[in-house]
């Protein structure tokens, strides 16, 4: 059962994903979950702002009730949107799930002290990978009350 | 994070109601990492625990924090606010964990950096089971600071 009432709209998901395999195993992943939700894809850092601005393209996009955040990305690196979201009056209520290859220490401890709400590392094989997705769906969209949009 | 020499994860849990508090040290306990439940009963022996002060000199960080938010003397925001603010705190993760269904209680606590927010469910079998998904997320699945 959902934490969101039953019948509500389906959960807003963005996902800051460069690597296009990655980003089509994650979706592919939610979409098979138990709750209703959409995946907004955006591949940097730059168009999660715009996402979030609702600038250009991203005029209707909605306000997501869940960031999925890659770190490692061109342009924009993960670390600089989290710092930017998490200063935001209206975003920073947001929970961001970091979505990441790396295991370094000083990134782990920095995106905490970002106050990223949590660190996912991504497994290399694509099953595991998917079971890391469901984790996150299982317990984020699941579990957890995500704050109103 | 510095981990305890003895290998046990230590969970705190900020909770003022005694039969609540009891059945999360019962949840955590069945699960099937080997950890330490610390119970507190109120917002500032948990900020004098946490600051290793007072009572509790000695005291290892926490690699969770379950806390409830209407709690006397400091309530859960404040307890919150205090830790998210501290620089040797701030990175532990805080789940607060309320039967409060006040929206706008709950959007404060993810202002203050709540890591997340979860309702306590009303039947007691799915109240464990929410705090087992919680520890097996938060201990086992998370990289931890």
């Amino acid at each position: 059962m959902s934490a969101m009432s039953i019948g509500a709209r389906p959960i807003e998901i963005l996902l800051v994903e460069d690597t296009i395999d990655e980003a089509e195993l994650t979706i592919e992943t939610l979409r098979e979950g138990r709750v209703r939700n959409r995946v907004h894809w955006v591949e940097d850092g730059e168009e999660a702002l715009a996402f979030l601005r609702r600038q250009g393209r991203h005029a209707a996009a909605p306000r997501p009730d869940l960031i999925l955040l890659d770190l490692n990305m061109p342009r924009m690196g993960g670390l600089e949107v989290l710092a930017r979201i998490k200063e935001h009056p209206q975003w920073k209520r947001i929970p961001v799930v970091i979505m990441t290859n790396s295991a370094v220490e000083k990134d782990i401890l920095m995106a905490y002290d970002l106050h990223a709400n949590c660190y996912v590392t991504k497994p290399m094989s694509p099953e595991k990978f998917m079971e890391a997705v469901r984790s996150i769906e299982d317990f984020w969209l699941t579990i957890v009350h995500l704050p109103a949009a | 994070m510095p981990q305890p020499s003895n290998g046990l994860r230590e969970v705190l849990l900020v909770e003022d109601d005694d039969a609540d508090a009891d059945l999360m040290v019962e949840a955590l306990h069945e699960g099937e990492l080997a950890l330490q439940a610390v119970r507190l009963e109120d917002g500032e022996q948990a900020i004098d625990y946490l600051r290793r002060q007072g009572a509790y000199v000695g005291a290892l960080p926490p690699s969770l924090i379950l806390l409830d938010l209407h709690m006397p003397r400091m309530n859960g925001h404040e307890v919150l606010a205090v830790i998210k603010r501290d620089e040797g705190l701030r990175r532990i993760p805080v789940v607060i964990l309320t039967a409060s269904d006040n929206e706008k209680a709950l959007l404060d606590a993810y202002d203050l950096h709540a890591n997340c927010c979860v309702r306590k469910p009303a039947d007691q079998e799915q109240f464990a089971l929410v705090v087992q998904k919680i520890e097996r997320f938060w201990l086992r699945f998370n990289q931890g600071p």
